[in-house]
């Protein structure tokens, strides 16, 4: 199959047109504004529906209709807009529709910066909104990845009629590589019967998240969670990178994974082994890999493009077998590979 | 001998037959019941979606036998046009009070009627904040006492009430815009004419289309609904003229 060069933001608007998205809302912000704009030009030619909405706000709400009303749907934004998305993100949530978001960060607080930034994670990975929920959420660290964990955004977030979070940062938008489209056959999804569509020949549906009896209201939400649990149980993804014989392991996930990469070769070099566990799912996060890892190697580092956010994550799944050390840079910063070295030799050459 | 009577009035078949939750004298009963008898006229049961967000509103899928939404507040023109894009061939409708339509979704209103999307919205003017308890309205009148305005409405402190219906007519996506009431028969007759009209452009494909019914809260007007119909008539209308604003042009 022909490879073609692409950005991120193209790549992951190509790969949800190839997951047979037909609908896509929402509303300019920088680095983003490549999938709007792919999207405005592509879902003509596909016979979807391309609309820019007036606001974050109203666009999740349009997803909130056209999911509803059964449709693959996506909407992209970057931190700001985000945000302002999480009040529809919690009644998606609550009236338990599948969607896909994606996230492409940048720098915050309030309007922050423009440069790429991991400072979202709380926000994406320990619910965002109000209410009892979690998202899905997937990091991609290539172009590639993105490629095929937006494909799959698709199919979970029909499998548990959840939004799916796909969560990349400026750098995954604005990068290029070279990617490929594989044809793949969609899993056996459950029918949409819940879907409003005009009630002909069957009791009318309704999509809501009220429920003003309080004892229903808590099982609707046990329901939800039953659904998290289930996601905690099969969907976790991980990638562990010569752990094998390594006496330190470097944990990052995205953009910053790749860098620490790089890192390890030049770490390998000094004859520092040095390892990778990056989470690919940062909800459900891989606790179960850091703990097992954790039984043989004492020394872990976090890196992030935050002041510290997956690395309470880390320590939990840790859970105090070995010491955990975190080095990350903020507003924009990316950190250099070289950084990682610096900050990974200190470590290991501390006496534990 | 057996005569066999005529049936001449009954329950629209779209109008569940359960009591609402609306207060003794609330206008709402009777615009559920319009926008059933609507939905039964055009024959669009079977194809008809509303969208009802936060407010008293908010409780009309229990009314109506057609699949809904329940959305959130302010939002229900952006959910009721992800649904028509997805299904163009579906009636659409919102459903919304004051404070959803005119002050926390007021983006979502404008840029639904200037878009000119082919959905319809019912928005019920009734000058107050009803389900919370009767806090003042983007519609208040001036003077008005709420639990928010206590001294009644001041326009140097809480600015002027706003007319919804003269607002979209400016827009050129807006297509059938109307304003009506439901203090009387005579007016009840044409709100549901009016109704019919904005479904109606809808149908046809012609564009965005509004009825503000202007309605009476007798529960957090601290009037009786005889008093209540009286201050619409009075005070409402006189702020709140009704009438046609604007047409479908047939080609």
């Amino acid at each position: 199959m022909v490879k073609k060069f692409m950005t991120g933001n193209e790549a992951i608007a190509e790969a949800a047109i190839q997951a047979g998205c037909r609908h896509f809302f929402g509303y300019p912000i920088t680095p983003q504004n490549e999938i709007p704009e792919y999207m405005s030009k592509r879902m003509p030619e596909v016979g979807g529906v391309y609309l820019q909405a007036e606001s974050e706000v109203a666009a999740i709400n349009m997803l909130f209709g056209a999911a509803g009303a059964g449709a693959r749907v996506m909407t992209s934004s970057s931190s700001p807009g985000i945000s302002l998305m999480q009040e529809g993100i919690s009644y998606i949530v609550g009236a338990q529709l599948p969607c896909v978001i994606v996230n492409i960060m940048r720098g915050g607080p309030g309007l922050g910066g423009i440069q790429p930034s991991q400072s979202d994670y709380f926000q994406a990975t320990k619910g965002g909104g109000h209410g009892d929920y979690h998202l899905l959420v997937l990091a991609p660290h290539t172009i590639q990845e993105a490629v095929s964990l937006t494909m799959d955004a698709f199919n979970l977030a029909d499998k548990y009629r959840n939004p799916v979070l796909v969560l990349g940062d400026g750098y995954m938008g604005q990068m290029m590589e070279p990617v490929e489209f594989k044809k793949t056959l969609p899993p056996k999804l459950p029918s949409k019967d819940w879907a409003l569509t005009g009630a002909k020949g069957r009791p009318a549906n309704l999509i809501k998240s009220l429920y003003l009896n309080p004892k229903e209201l808590e099982n609707h939400n046990l329901e939800i969670n039953r659904k998290i649990q289930e996601m905690i149980k099969n969907e976790v993804r991980v990638e562990n990178h010569l752990t094998d014989d390594a006496e330190v392991i470097i944990v990052a996930y995205g953009t910053v994974a790749r860098i620490a990469k790089t890192a390890l070769k030049v770490l390998r070099e000094k004859d520092i082994k040095a390892g990778m566990i990056r989470p690919i799912t940062v909800f459900p996060f891989p606790y179960e890999t850091l703990n097992k890892v954790a039984e043989t190697v004492n020394k872990f580092l976090v890196v992030e493009m935050s002041l510290g956010q997956m690395v309470e994550d880390v320590k939990l799944g840790v859970c105090g077998k070995a010491e955990v050390r975190f080095y990350g840079r903020t507003g924009g910063m990316v950190p250099n590979y070289d950084e990682i070295v610096t900050e990974t030799s200190k470590l290991v050459k501390e006496a534990s | 001998m057996q005569v066999e009577m005529e049936k001449v009035f009954t329950r629209p078949k779209t109008l569940l037959p359960v009591s609402t939750h609306y207060c003794p004298g609330c206008g709402h009963g009777i615009m559920a019941r319009i926008v059933a008898e609507v939905i039964d006229e055009f024959e669009v049961r079977e194809k008809t979606v509303g969208v009802a967000p936060v407010g008293c509103s908010v409780l009309l899928y229990n009314y109506l036998d057609i699949d809904m939404y329940e959305a959130a507040h302010g939002r229900a023109p952006a959910v009721a046009t992800g649904c028509k894009r997805v299904h163009p061939e579906l009636v659409v409708f919102t459903y919304q009070g004051d404070g959803d339509f005119v002050s926390i979704g007021m983006a979502e209103a404008i840029h639904a009627a200037a878009r000119g999307e082919k959905i319809t919205t019912v928005f019920i003017n009734n000058a107050i904040y009803g389900m919370t308890g009767g806090q003042m309205a983007p519609t208040t009148l001036l003077g008005q006492k709420t639990t928010t305005s206590p001294m009644g409405r001041k326009p140097e402190q809480a600015g002027y009430p706003i007319r919804m219906s003269e607002l979209l007519s400016t827009l050129d996506g807006a297509t059938y815009i109307a304003r009506v009431a439901v203090s009387s028969p005579k007016h009840i007759i044409q709100a549901k004419k009016a109704v019919k009209k904005a479904f109606g452009t809808q149908i046809k494909g012609l564009g965005y289309s509004m009825v503000e019914v202007l309605s009476q809260c007798p529960t957090d007007w601290h009037m009786t609904p005889v008093e209540a119909t009286k201050w619409v008539e009075e005070k409402m209308i006189s702020y709140y003229p009704l009438g046609e604003f604007k047409t479908p042009k047939e080609s």
